[in-house]
């Protein structure tokens, strides 16, 4: 899960250390706004993440060339990689900018920073990602459970199932699988996103009992059959989710479900 | 009953926030929920050790009052025990609610819910779902409130920030006001009810290991409206954590739980690196100290025990960190047990903690102080709710790890019956019109307006930066009355220079520049309120910890004390402690707890564990509290500390007698 390869480096700093790091900033001021590049510069300390570099940027917004500028607008919070909120596409990659350690970047060239591209971008580093939690919505990704009332424990399970949920059930909604994903994007795709969501609700035992209305919002237009089996989204996920596996998963019980469905007719 | 038009606000959408929009919800009630972030990133994700609830399935003979035993004794008899007993009967039917809702829970392997070990208890009472639990609760309340949000029961305002109550002539709470933080459009929005749910204030402490929304803005804002505020001295100071430059990242209590030691080399500033320090050079100076609890004494001592460590000189590499080791354990137990942690230590530090003991050093985590609330989680403003990391209710002096979790979910159980019932009783036509809502928007704008127009030399985050730093170093572990006072005064000096920052954004489209002006403001008055609140308190209890007065004083300060703002700063007052069920006694972690539980046992056998259990109504009754009785009972005199710093205020009328004079109605329709 983590890049490093030289684990010592981190706690000591890099061997030949850079006077300073430079970071390239894709700015836009408003939705629909042209965009443009701004350069900042601050001084080398080991183990930087880009959220300390954007913090110290934020209290002194002054570009590389003594020009002053607005502060750089970037979303965080939990800053230990589990919200999912600090996310942007860094060194041409989508990533947590909280888990993004300067000393892994290479420091010694500009590092790059702009906002997701799937999304619609608000302002600087920030993009609105509501549709993912639309997603959610529209494969009723929830168990429906009679009421929050005393009913007693939940069905027994094996400690190898919860494991394959719980891989499942790590998705912090952060969008780097969609932001990789070639099909993604004008909503012509719904994304292993949300067929992750899928598998992880079909694969309980009494989430299965809603299990064909979860398939069928899975099944239109912008289903799961648009997957090109480009295999980024598993490359690109922080938290590992075995994306691919829930959608081969899903196709089967889609096929399935779809054969079914006519029989029945 | 038909659903008479009841419209609930819960500002904060953590799992205390959820609970409550879920309960509510569900009985048919419309919600309308605020949170500066989309719900399912906010804070709760970051608890990561477990749940606690005496499910008793290990064959130790746990039960729900030694769960309650084990809280209060852990809190240091700070809190008030009703509500603690009610949390621990209700403990076991949480979880089992969380398991239906489809929480992955580790398991044992006859495919029941596994427990593990936490600090401050020597049973096997908490539930977890790897090491991510908290993340994975409130995913499972996220999914739960989406599909009420599917069925326009819950509407969510996600994004909008929380400025301030709108209250009528009466003093009661009649909505609030929200700002949309990419337009920064303000509106005011009617409410039945208001429930609180924005959990703690860390950032208060610049670093902690809160996230960034820790600002305890909301909760400051209702404190400057009347809401009062109660123990705010009481900061836990986790024992665990990794030192880093944005902020303090937690490592669980349950590397502790599942076997971690901590440990520093017995030579001070010794140059080797761990491996090669045999285990005779190695102090393990909990496990000397404290041989029944060892590396699971409570927060509270595990916290002071490092920071003396390494005050004394024995910190790993004369710095301020010691060793937290796990590489004694097998790597394939760590892995399922505690992966997630494991790899936010290696993501952030580089080394394997499966193989080098991880370096940890304490660092600002919870507040147990809140806002005050009664046993319904009430707070003095009427229509005025609280629960969460944001109310005081249940940790006393200390918060035992595990128990963050399901006092939310409790809190939020108990406060959303008791908004709707206030809802349906108070006269809801009756407030002043529409000029409330209008005079309380038009005062926001006028804030805003004015931090707009400020044209000053100082920098928000250089004053951010300053109030954390004269925080942490003199408002956490040890705490000196000269210090808290020079810290009293920083803060009026912040304060004045606030009055001089410019908002250095041009651009006011999405900017944080004016949302984090607004949070520094509030910021700044908790600030004083915890300060002042540890100035006051002559003793040591829990997390609070004067070397001058290192004895706790059950005489003069088993109380609770309460802030209530005005212009010239806190006025303090202080409130007996209900100590009903269990006599306070000396803590001590050094021996097992063999007396008091036998104590305790006896007491279990009387008392009526039953009745509190209830959880939550029978399918198809109304939400209604499962005690009304509690506020006819709760009503403690105040009374005031000798030596107390600030002067008297004048009693409150009883809430009930005010909802009256609000035209509420008193019988139900």
């Amino acid at each position: 899960m983590s890049a490093n390869t030289n684990a010592e480096e981190h706690h000591q700093g890099l061997r030949n250390p850079p006077r300073e790091v430079v970071l390239r900033i894709r700015r836009r001021d408003r939705q629909d706004g042209p965009a443009r590049w701004e350069e900042f510069a601050l001084p080398y300390r080991p183990n930087l993440n880009i959220i300390s570099c954007l913090m110290e940027i934020r209290k002194n917004p002054v570009t590389r060339d003594g020009q002053r500028t607005t502060p750089p607008v970037w979303e965080m919070n939990c800053l230990e990689q589990v919200c999912g909120i600090c996310t942007m596409v860094i060194n041409g990659r989508a990533r947590q900018s909280c888990s993004a350690l300067v000393d892994n970047l290479d420091p010694h060239s500009p590092i790059t920073l702009e906002p997701m591209s799937k999304f619609p971008n608000v302002r600087d580093l920030v993009v609105d990602r509501s549709e993912m939690f639309d997603h959610l919505k529209r494969v009723k990704a929830w168990i429906e459970i009679d009421g929050s009332y005393d009913l007693g424990p939940g069905p027994r399970m094996s400690q190898e199932d919860v494991a394959e949920r719980y891989a499942y059930s790590r998705c912090m909604t952060c969008g780097c699988c969609l932001e990789a994903c070639p099909q993604y994007g004008d909503g012509n795709y719904i994304g292993p996103q949300a067929i992750a969501q899928v598998r992880l609700m079909n694969m309980h035992p009494s989430g299965k009992m809603s299990r064909d209305d979860r398939l069928s919002a899975i099944t239109g237009d912008d289903g799961i059959t648009n997957c090109g089996n480009a295999q980024n989204c598993v490359r690109a996920c922080p938290m590992s989710l075995p994306l691919t596996k829930a959608i081969y998963e899903e196709n089967r019980e889609t096929v399935l479900h779809g054969l079914f469905g006519w029989l029945r007719k | 009953m038909a659903n008479n038009g009841i419209r609930i606000a819960i500002v904060g959408g953590g799992l205390a926030g959820l609970a409550a929009a879920m309960k509510i919800a569900e009985a048919g009630h419309s919600v309308d929920l605020f949170s500066v972030v989309p719900v399912k990133r906010s804070h709760s994700v970051c608890a990561q050790g477990g749940i606690n609830g005496a499910v008793n399935t290990k064959g130790e003979g746990d039960s729900p009052w030694k769960h309650f035993d084990d809280t209060v004794y852990g809190g240091d008899f700070l809190a008030n025990q009703p509500p603690v007993q009610k949390m621990c009967e209700m403990a076991p039917s949480i979880i089992y609610l969380f398991d239906r809702m489809g929480v992955p829970f580790s398991r044992t392997p006859e495919g029941l819910l596994d427990f593990r070990r936490f600090g401050g208890t020597l049973h096997h009472r908490t539930a977890f779902a790897g090491a991510s639990t908290g993340q994975q609760l409130l995913y499972a309340l996220d999914e739960q409130v989406r599909r009420h949000e599917a069925t326009g029961k819950v509407k969510k305002y996600e994004h909008w920030e929380m400025l301030s109550l709108i209250q009528d002539g009466h003093g009661v709470c009649r909505g609030l006001v929200a700002m949309e933080r990419a337009t920064l459009e303000l509106k005011a929005f009617p409410a039945d009810a208001v429930i609180i749910a924005t959990g703690g204030p860390g950032l208060i402490f610049g670093k902690s290991t809160n996230s960034m929304v820790c600002t305890g803005s909301a909760v400051s804002a209702c404190y400057q409206q009347g809401a009062r505020y109660a123990n705010g001295e009481f900061i836990q100071v986790h024992p665990t954590s990794i030192p880093g430059e944005d902020k303090l990242r937690l490592m669980s209590e349950s590397a502790r739980g599942e076997g971690g030691r901590v440990w520093v080399p017995k030579t001070q500033g010794d140059k080797r690196q761990p491996s090669s320090i045999p285990e005779s050079e190695r102090w393990y100076f909990l496990e000397e100290k404290y041989p029944a609890y060892g590396n699971l004494v409570p927060r509270d001592i595990a916290t002071r025990e490092i920071f003396q460590v390494c005050l004394d000189g024995y910190g790993v590499f004369g710095e301020n960190q010691v060793y937290l080791d796990l590489t004694h354990i097998p790597a394939e137990t760590l892995d399922r047990k505690l992966g997630a942690i494991l790899e936010i230590y290696e993501m952030f530090v580089g080394d394997d903690p499966r193989h080098v003991p991880m370096r940890i050093f304490p660092g600002v985590h919870y507040s147990m102080g809140g806002l005050w609330v009664d046993f319904e989680q009430r707070t003095n403003i009427p229509g005025l709710l609280a629960a969460g990391e944001c109310d005081y209710s249940i940790h006393g002096a200390n918060r035992l790890g595990a128990n963050s979790l399901v006092s939310c979910v409790y809190g939020g159980f108990i406060a959303a019956p008791a908004a709707v019932e206030f809802a349906r009783n108070v006269e809801r036509n009756g407030a002043d019109g529409s000029k409330i809502y209008d005079d309380e928007l038009k005062r926001q704008q006028e804030i805003n307006a004015g931090l707009l127009k400020q044209t000053g030399a100082e920098n928000q985050y250089v004053i951010h930066d300053e109030m954390g730093k004269w925080m942490t170093d003199n408002v956490t572990v040890l705490r000196y009355n000269d210090k808290l006072k020079a810290t009293d005064e920083k803060l009026l000096e912040l304060i004045d220079r606030y009055r001089h920052i410019s908002l250095n954004d041009s651009n006011m489209w999405a900017t944080h520049a004016l949302p984090h002006a607004r949070q520094l403001h509030n910021m700044l008055q908790l600030a004083r309120v915890i300060t002042l609140g540890a100035l006051n308190r002559n003793e040591s209890r829990g997390a609070h910890y004067k070397p001058d007065f290192p004895n706790r004083d059950d005489e003069h300060f088993l109380k609770t004390t309460i802030a209530e703002f005005s212009g010239e700063g806190p006025v303090f007052s202080w409130e007996a402690v209900d100590i009903g069920l269990l006599e306070p006694r000396k803590r001590d972690y050094t021996k097992g707890k063999q007396k008091a539980q036998a104590a305790a046992g006896g007491q279990a056998e009387q008392s009526p564990t039953k009745e509190g259990a209830a959880q939550v109504p029978t399918p198809g009754s109304e939400l209604k509290p499962a005690d009304t009785s509690g506020p006819a009972t709760w009503g403690q005199k105040k009374e005031a500390v000798d030596g107390a710093v600030s002067g008297e205020v004048t009693p409150r009328p009883e809430r009930g007698d005010s909802i009256d004079e609000a035209g509420g109605k008193t019988e139900k329709q």
